[in-house]
């Protein structure tokens, strides 16, 4: 028998990628599933009541989940388009293309939820704070991302060109993320950081941390099932897809 | 486990609106995305099988 050695650049060739992309993906989906449901449960029936917000601060089970990855997804897209850039990869354009509607969705979601936080708890549902304010440029960021994909009509061109902008808007990034310090802002500083205690419950901190998780699962299982999407469209002329098909 | 009853979970202590709302529109999402890849995924099978089958019919 032949030694089992990995072939790690086999993946980067999308046929390849797209039978380990589907074997993949399920397992991901699972966890993302169960994760899900035990946060849910955790986030309602597990964590107290806020000594200060009351049940207004359950928002904080999906809010912070959706605004961390809004930000993640953007810098693992920037992180694939540039590898594209580089090393002229297909898949890896494919990749960053599987990621930003699933990144603007948690964008979206972290602007709408943190709307319905900020009425009842600071009387509006929008200030022109710098946290918020960044995070709705990151959100323009990813729409700016597909619409520039959209309207390019070669993929490999289009991969290129977003790649650009995807590595140029990767400022806003660390702008978001450390808006609370540098600016005086309504929203509030980081409720977890790794250099000091959590200024949280345990019970809370702990359905906030296995929800995101379950967020991470779901959005792996979503970027691999939209890349196998991508990758059957602009493969479509090969043999191997024709012969996937019979 | 917190709450006395069922009514009183639905109220969220007067943040219903904002804290169901949240959750809402995530589950939204989520299903709206799943949904929309999947509907995406047969539309794409149904096109290159069809081409398939033209181009077999001309060859």
């Amino acid at each position: 028998m032949k030694t089992r050695v990995i072939h790690w650049f086999k993946f980067a060739s999308p046929q390849n990628f797209y039978g380990l992309a589907g074997r993949m993906w399920p397992w991901f989906a699972a966890l993302a599933g169960v994760l899900a449901l035990v946060g849910l449960w955790i986030s309602f029936f597990v964590a107290p009541t806020d000594a200060q917000q009351g049940e207004g601060y359950r928002i904080i089970f999906v809010h912070v989940p959706a605004s961390q990855m809004s930000m993640f997804i953007y810098l693992v897209m920037a992180g694939w388009a540039g590898f594209g850039l580089a090393f002229n990869t297909r898949l890896s354009g494919m990749m960053a293309s599987a990621l930003a509607p699933t990144g603007a969705l948690f964008a979206f979601l972290s602007l709408v939820t943190g709307a319905l936080w900020g009425k009842p708890m600071w009387g509006a549902w929008w200030v022109w704070d710098a946290r918020l304010t960044s995070e709705l440029i990151l959100l323009f960021l990813y729409l700016g991302f597909l619409a520039l994909q959209a309207s390019i009509d070669d993929p490999r061109r289009a991969d290129k060109a977003c790649a650009v902008l995807a590595l140029v808007g990767v400022v806003n990034v660390p702008i978001i993320y450390f808006s609370v310090k540098w600016w005086n802002t309504l929203h509030q500083g980081a409720s977890v950081s790794l250099t000091r205690a959590p200024s949280m419950a345990t019970t809370m901190l702990w359905g906030m941390l296995i929800m995101v998780v379950a967020f991470w699962m779901y959005a792996i299982a979503v970027a691999l099932v939209r890349v196998r999407n991508i990758i059957l469209e602009r493969e479509r002329h090969t043999e191997w897809v024709k012969h996937a098909l019979e | 486990m917190h709450w006395n009853s069922v009514s009183e979970f639905f109220a969220m202590g007067g943040y219903a609106l904002y804290v169901w709302g949240s959750f809402g529109v995530t589950a939204a999402v989520v299903v709206g995305e799943i949904v929309l890849l999947r509907s995406q995924r047969k539309a794409i099978l149904r096109n290159l099988r069809n081409e398939l089958l033209s181009e077999g019919a001309s060859s």
